[in-house]
Parts: C-alpha cells; structure tokens; sequence
C-alpha cells in the first residue's frame, strides 16, 4: 500500500524536528535575569526591553496568574530559576511575602522614591504603579453632586442602578478588603447588603462591559478601574471611544479616606541568582521614565506622586488616595470573598 | 461470543508475552494518572473551615448550575450532533458534501472566543440591541431581549463549539454500520425515523457516549466561558477558594469530588455497556443514502447552514471584522513565532497521545478484565479537570522529582543539575497528555469496539503475537479512527490555555496565550487575529482528516 507508507515518511519527518524542538530549550539562563509576570508581555516587556538596552543584561519572561506563578515558584523551591516575581495586585505580593517566597532587600533608592503605604513593610516588596478604582458615571442621568462615597451607593435611592463586575474579580475583592482594614467587617456588611441589593443586573462581563452598560443605559453608575475608561478614551475603535464620551470620572471618598487604589508591583525571589540585576531592574522600574510609560502605555498613576502625568489621566484631576498600606488588601482578601459570598454578590 | 473472546483472550495472553503487556498497560497508567492522584490525595488533608463557610454560602450554587450546565449541554452537543451525523452519512441532498465537513468548523473555535464574540454582538451596549433600541426609541427595560451571559448562554456558547465531538464520532459509526442491517430494519416495514431511533442510534451507543462524555467533561472543565458569563460553576468555585481565599488545599479537594463524580460516571457507563456488542458481522456492502427531495431537502439544508451559521460563520465573520481593523500591527514576526510554537506543541501533543491511546486501547481490548477497566477510567479523568488544576498536578511531583534529583547529584558527585524538567516543553507535553488523553482515547476505543472480535481470533489462530494483530489488522482498519483522536488532540492543544500559561518556559508564547492576554485585557480587537490564526491553523487538520475520512468511504464503495 504505497499510500500508507507516504503517510509513515510524512510522519516520521514531522516528529524527528518535533523532537529536537522538545529537547532543545534546556538552555542556561546563566547571568540572564528572569521574571515570573502577573503582567502580561504587552504592558511589561517594552520596558524590559529597555532595561536590556541600557544594561546589556538580557532578560526572560514568563506571564501567567498571580497564584499560578506562585505555585509555580514554591513548587521549584530554591532551584527556580525567577528571580523576579512581578504582579498586578498587591493581595499576591503579601501572599508570596507569607509564604515566605520573597527575599528582603535593603535599597535606600527604592526606599527614597516609593511612598511608605505602597510597599511591604520588611521592604519585600514595592509598587510600582497605582491603579484606583473610581465610580463612572452617565451625566445625563446623574448630578455629579448626588455622588460622595463608595459607601453612598448602598444607599436605597440607587435602586436598580449600580453595575459591578464579578466578586470574582481580584479589584473587588481588594475594594471590600480595603473597606473592612478601615471601617471593620460589621459596617462592610452592611454596606454589601444595600449595595449588592442595588445592582442592575447580574454582575457579569469585564470592567469596560460596566462602563458600556452605563454609556447604553442600563445603568447610571458604575464602579470600574480607571485605566479602562482611559483604554477606551484612546482607542482605536469607535465604538468604545463613543461610550467613554458618554461619560464622567468621579473620585470617589474624597472628603475621608480618598479613593481606593491598588499598585502592580514586584519583589526579589528567594532563589535569585542574580541579586544586583533584580534590585537594578526594580529601581530602573520605578525611575522617571518608566513611571511616565505606565501612564502613557496603560493609564496607570505612578507611584512617586512627583512624576509627571500623561494627558488623559491629568484631565481627571488631581485625587485623594487611600494612605492604607496595600499590604492591608492582602491580609483581608479572604474576609472580603466570604463577606461578599455572604452577602450574594456573584 | 463477548464471554468466549474474552476466555480466548486469557489463553491467548498467557502465550504470548501478556504479562509484559499487561505490566506496561500498569506503568503508563500509573505515570499518566500521577497528577489526578496528587489531586484526589488532597482528600486526606484536614479540611479546613473554608468547607463550612462554602457549604453555608454558594456550594449549592456550584453544584446546581454545573449540573444545569452539564444536562443542557448534553442535550444540546447530541441533538446537534447526531442530526448533524445522520443528515450527512445517511442522507442525500443539495450541498450535503459541503456541510459534512463544514458540521466540524465550529470545532476550531474556542469555547471563550465565541462567548467573547457573541456578548459582542448581542449584549445590551452591542449593534444588535443598539439597533433596535434607536430604530423603536426603546430604552432599558422598555423591551425583552435573553441575556447572551447567563447560564443559558453558557449552555448555548459550550454545545454550539462541542458538537462536532459528537458529530465526529456518530458519523465516523454511522458510515461504518452495516447498510444490511437498517436495509433488514427498512424491509421488516420500519418507518426511515423508527430505523433510525431503534437500529441506528442504538447501534451507535458507544460513539454517541464517547463523544457526550467528551462534551460534558470539556464542559466541566470549562472556565473561561462560565467566568465571563459570571455563572457560578464548580469551575469558577474552585478558582475563586483558589485565588481569592488562597486555600488552595480546599480548591483542590473541591476539584477531587468533581473528580470522583466523573469517575463515578465513566465507571456506570462502561459497565452498563460491559455485556453488549456493537460490531455487525455484515461486509460493508455499497451505501445508499436516502434521496431527500422538495421541502424535505430544503429543512435538511437548512438545518444544516443554521447551526454552521451560528457555531461557525457568525462568530468568525465578527472576528474577522475586529482583525481586519488592527492586522497590519499585529502581524509581525513575533507573531510567526506564535504560529510555530503552537502548531509544534500540538503536533507533539497529539502524536504522543495517539500512541498512548492506541497503546492503552488495545491492551484492555486483548485483556479485557477489571484492572485494564479501571486503569484506563482513571487514566481518562484528566479531560474534567480545569487545566489549571492539571497544571498543578504536574508542577508539584515534577518539581519534587527535579528537586530530589538536584539533592542526589550535589551530595554524590557533587554536581548541581538545577531543575531537569521543570519549564521545559517535555513537562508542557507530558501535561498535555494527561489532559488530553481522554480524547484520543475515546475515539480508538470507539473504533476498536467496530471490529469483530473473530478478526482478532483468526489472527491469532494463524499465530500472529498481539504486535503483530495491532501492526497489520486493527491499525489499517483504525487508520480513520487514528486520524480523528489525533485531530482532535491537536485542535484541543492548540486552543489550551491555562496549563500552557503555567507551565511554559521562558519567552515561550502561544497563540492562545497571546489572545487570552489581550481578551483578559479587555482588548478584544486585538485579540481576534490570534484568534482567527488558532481556527486557521485548527481548519487545516480538520479537512485534511475529512478528506481521507471521505477517501475511505469512497474505497470501500
């Protein structure tokens, strides 16, 4: 049967390549530097990049989920090969710091530029970025002045009217967490109640969906990550720029704690082979430069209050925010799903 | 007959070399079902207060919409898929060819991507909606309009993509019945729908389980769809006491229950179908299809574009629409990498997994006892669990083992091997393998289950060892059913997402990855050019493998 046997060939000339592409990259990452990511590539690689550019030190990436990555690292142990863990919450960086993953550095520069309550007290980790999360608003509907606090949408008068994403979603958790580290679990309860009785609809979709839901209006307020409403600012499809247009930012907390907001962030390994590179990489990280791409690339707030910041965020104004240790978001992450499960947000 | 072959078969394996058959079925099984085991070991921790908290609040929510999620499926993938089958392998009617490789297209989409373009199209902020609301001057609850993310949703996203496992395999049975006996069924007076219901769809049994217990456990370990449909799922439970309480002790033993329900479920299907046989004894005799005309070709037609239409044509078109915006950035070499990388791991893959399929198949069909039974269930659970959860499964021995054998090496020779496998591609594939082998496992089972078992004996009478009965009877006969499990091992690993993203070494990026990145981001524009180049790339097999399938057909005819 001459067909079958031009099959086997075909076959056989696929696997041997195959195989060599299995064994090959059993490289050494020597004096390399390598980054488990929280981030994914596009919001972090670009400056990576750069870092390699002006060091010559060559950098290997891999993203994934916070909790994966960090698995991941246990598992290896001291013979894991990161020696950066970077994430986009601050709830993983104290739960890597507890599992006793990250290593304590002492860097007077980090110390100097990143503000106290956006770092681990032990100096294990550091923030890198701000992201607050903000109450989206359609002006049509809402006078700005009807809105103050997070806690004044549990209020009845917003009835049917509020859309939230998933308490699935890492943001939401740390909202609530950051609300019960300051106003303590009882009065967070209370809050849930009313405020999971005024939602509009099932919380589903992302941060963006809430913002379209609100521009479509299916509802007047929602509570959303405020480099979404700038992704949509300056995207490239009409659609979204049409539904940012059609509506407004407002910072919410602003007469007490200020604005919730969380950091990205990152902290050296305790398998970290190349100690100087890692502390090299964080305070290249958090030097002029890069704070501004963070803006620039993915409206993020920088850390060091001094750094300029890009067009779109400036036209939001100034804000108060939340001096809680971030730590803090972490610590009650766990108080928060249970809060929130018992209040039945989805 | 069943009872004399198995009896033959004993006789048999003492002969030959059964015991080092037998011994290998154990060592792969074994290996292949470390990860499950380190999962369901989870059992015997202590169970924390987590349980009581999940028992008092929203277990009850996981348990019932994954059960919901699981019958509606189930529906759904076998109606679709066994009308799609039956219009194509048994019927004749304008644009039949055509729709009988079309019926596998939605195959190559992801389950995510679908709900990503559907919510697109038919949410209250998409055009559809949009449309209608300034076209009647409509506002919000002025009108009702089903919600695309809700459990319904969910049911509809998952069958629309997961038919074609259905379809796939109750074709490939269908074409391989015998005519003579829906001929005898159609002479004894029955009506074309009675032989269908009584002769056809029974003798079809095994194919049509193997490819609703592969929808159902794909359904179970679906996450993505369920997350962004915000269905509270046994999935999105065991992520959410994962992630967000940080237990993931507790998230594990949740996912050992799941586990142990599947078993539970595999282990009743293959016993209640023990005692029965489904192969004929009939020769493959010329098929005639039956000549639909008038209406009757027009509703079969039809049917047919519909559900091509929505599993396929609708959500490619909208993604097509967002690429074509954004391509000119996206494509770069970078990108040409991605498209290697994953076409390799899925050829891998799915090479890796036909052998261990075959492998494990025939073993259990030669010593068809109770241990190769349960060794094969146990090795077939990996499909229900979340890739993630596999993922971890993976890590936590691997990493053990390279950890003992960098411990070893220092103190004996003093040499530092740092970790062996761990972040490489083998520990990707070996994962691969054990999620996946349920696929490709199915399907040569199904297949072997076709063949008499007198080929077998007669084969052996004329003292062929069992190598030689596999090499030159059943791997010729199972040529279509080989091609199938590779397919669909290879299209799965090309839109595998979450063990990938865990497990993958350094600045190794797939297509997957990347459209998830940009999804998860929100960035669906930019998402859908590695979309699209997964279908692409997941279409080439699928109609290389339907043309010989088609092939096939021909030459018997």
């Amino acid at each position: 049967m001459p067909r079958r046997s031009a099959l086997l060939n075909a076959a056989l000339g696929v696997v041997f390549p195959l195989l060599a592409f299995v064994i090959a990259p059993t490289l050494s990452y020597g004096d390399e530097l390598n980054i488990y990511s929280a981030r994914q590539e596009s919001l972090i690689k670009p400056l990576l990049d750069r870092f390699t550019i002006l060091t010559g030190t060559k950098v290997n990436l891999v993203t994934g989920k916070g909790d994966a990555l960090l698995t991941r690292l246990k598992s290896e142990g001291l013979n894991s090969p990161a020696d950066v863990l970077l994430t986009v919450d601050a709830g993983r960086l104290y739960r890597a710091q507890k599992a006793g993953i990250l290593r304590p550095i002492s860097s007077e520069k980090l110390n100097l530029a990143i503000p106290a309550h956006l770092r681990s007290t032990e100096n294990q980790w550091y923030g890198l970025s701000i992201r607050a999360r903000v109450i989206i608003y359609a002006p049509e509907r809402v006078d700005p002045s009807e809105l103050s606090t997070y806690e004044a949408l549990s209020d009845p008068s917003w009835q049917g009217k509020v859309c939230i994403r998933s308490s699935s979603n890492i943001y939401n958790q740390s909202l609530v967490a950051g609300m019960i580290a300051s106003q303590g679990m009882e009065k967070t309860e209370a809050w849930l109640k009313g405020f999971v009785a005024n939602f509009a609809r099932a919380p589903a979709g992302g941060d963006r969906d809430q913002i379209k839901a609100v521009a479509a209006g299916q509802c007047d307020v929602a509570i959303v990550n405020s480099y979404y409403l700038g992704g949509m600012i300056n995207s490239d499809d009409k659609g979204q720029q049409e539904a940012a247009s059609k509506v407004n930012l407002f910072w919410p907390n602003q007469r007490d704690r200020g604005t919730h907001i969380n950091i990205s962030g990152a902290g050296i390994t305790q398998s970290a082979k190349n100690l100087e590179s890692a502390k090299g990489l964080l305070v290249f990280l958090a030097n002029d430069e890069s704070q501004r791409w963070y803006g620039e690339t993915n409206n993020e707030f920088p850390v060091r209050p001094e750094v300029e910041v890009s067009k779109t965020l400036s036209a939001w104004g100034p804000f108060k925010a939340d001096q809680l240790n971030v730590g803090k978001l972490g610590q009650y992450n766990a108080d928060a799903i249970m809060a929130m499960d018992r209040a039945g947000w989805k | 007959m069943e009872i004399k072959s198995a009896i033959s078969g004993f006789k048999f394996a003492n002969q030959y070399s059964g015991r080092s058959w037998r011994l290998g079925l154990l060592i792969v099984t074994v290996i292949v079902a470390i990860p499950v085991l380190v999962i369901i070991a989870s059992l015997s921790q202590p169970f924390s207060s987590t349980w009581q908290h999940l028992a008092d609040t929203v277990l009850i929510d996981y348990i019932s919409n994954s059960l919901l999620l699981m019958v509606g499926v189930g529906f759904g993938t076998l109606i679709l898929g066994v009308s799609a089958a039956w219009l194509t392998a048994m019927c004749d009617f304008p644009g039949r060819k055509i729709l009988s490789w079309a019926f596998l297209l939605p195959m190559a989409m992801p389950a995510y991507i679908i709900a990503y373009t559907y919510t697109g199209i038919l949410d209250f902020a998409g055009p559809i909606q949009s449309t209608l609301r300034t076209t009647f001057d409509w506002g919000y609850g002025d009108y009702y309009f089903p919600q695309v993310r809700s459990l319904g949703g969910a049911i509809c996203m998952l069958s629309l993509v997961l038919y074609p496992y259905v379809y796939m395999l109750v074709r490939i049975a269908f074409l391989e019945q015998s005519t003579a006996v829906l001929e005898a069924s159609r002479n004894l007076g029955k009506k074309s729908w009675q032989t269908f219901f009584s002769v056809a769809i029974p003798m079809s049994r095994p194919a049509i389980v193997a490819g609703v217990s592969l929808a159902l456990m794909e359904t179970l370990a679906d996450y993505g769809t369920v997350a962004y449909f915000g269905v509270s799922a046994f999935t999105t439970g065991i992520f959410r006491t994962w992630y967000g309480l940080g237990e993931l002790t507790t998230a594990a033993q949740l996912c050992a229950f799941l586990l142990l329900f599947v078993f539970a479920l595999i282990m009743a299907e293959r016993w209640s179908r023990q005692r029965l046989r489904f192969h004929h004894n009939s020769a493959n005799k010329k098929l005639v299809r039956m000549q639909l005309k008038g209406w009757h070709a027009y509703t079969a037609l039809l049917t047919g574009c519909f559900i091509v239409g929505l599993g396929f044509v609708i959500p490619a078109t909208q993604l097509v629409i967002w690429a074509s915006s954004r391509w000119q950035e996206n494509l770069n070499g970078a990108f040409l990498s991605l498209l290697l990388n994953s076409f390799s791991l899925a050829a891998i893959a799915a090479i890796c997994c036909v052998i261990v399929a075959t492998f494990l198949a025939y073993t259990k069909r030669v010593f068809n006892s109770r241990l190769e039974l349960g060794a094969v269930g146990i090795a077939s659970l990996g499909y229900a669990v979340p890739g993630t959860v596999i993922a971890v499964g993976v890590l936590i021995p691997v990493a053990w083992l390279d950890n003992k054998i960098d411990f070893l090496s220092r103190a004996w020779f003093d040499i530092p091997t740092g970790l062996l496998l761990s972040g490489t591609i083998g520990i990707l594939v070996f994962a691969y393998v054990v999620r996946f082998l349920s696929v490709s496992l199915n399907t040569v089972e199904s297949g072997l289950s076709a063949i008499k078992p007198s080929i077998d004996e007669s084969a052996r009478s004329l003292g062929a060892g069992p190598g030689q009965v596999l090499k030159r009877v059943h791997l010729p006969i199972l040529r279509s059913s080989l091609l199938t499990a590779a397919l669909l091992v290879f299209v799965d690993v090309l839109k595998e997402l979450p063990t990938t993203l865990i497990l993958r070494p350094f600045n190794f990026n797939t297509l997957a990855v990347r459209t998830y990145e940009l999804a998860s981001d929100e960035r669906l524009v930019d998402a859908a050019l590695p979309a699209l180049a997964i279908i692409v790339i997941g279409l080439l097999p699928v109609l290389l493998i339907t043309k010989s399938i088609l092939n096939e057909r021909a030459s018997h005819e």
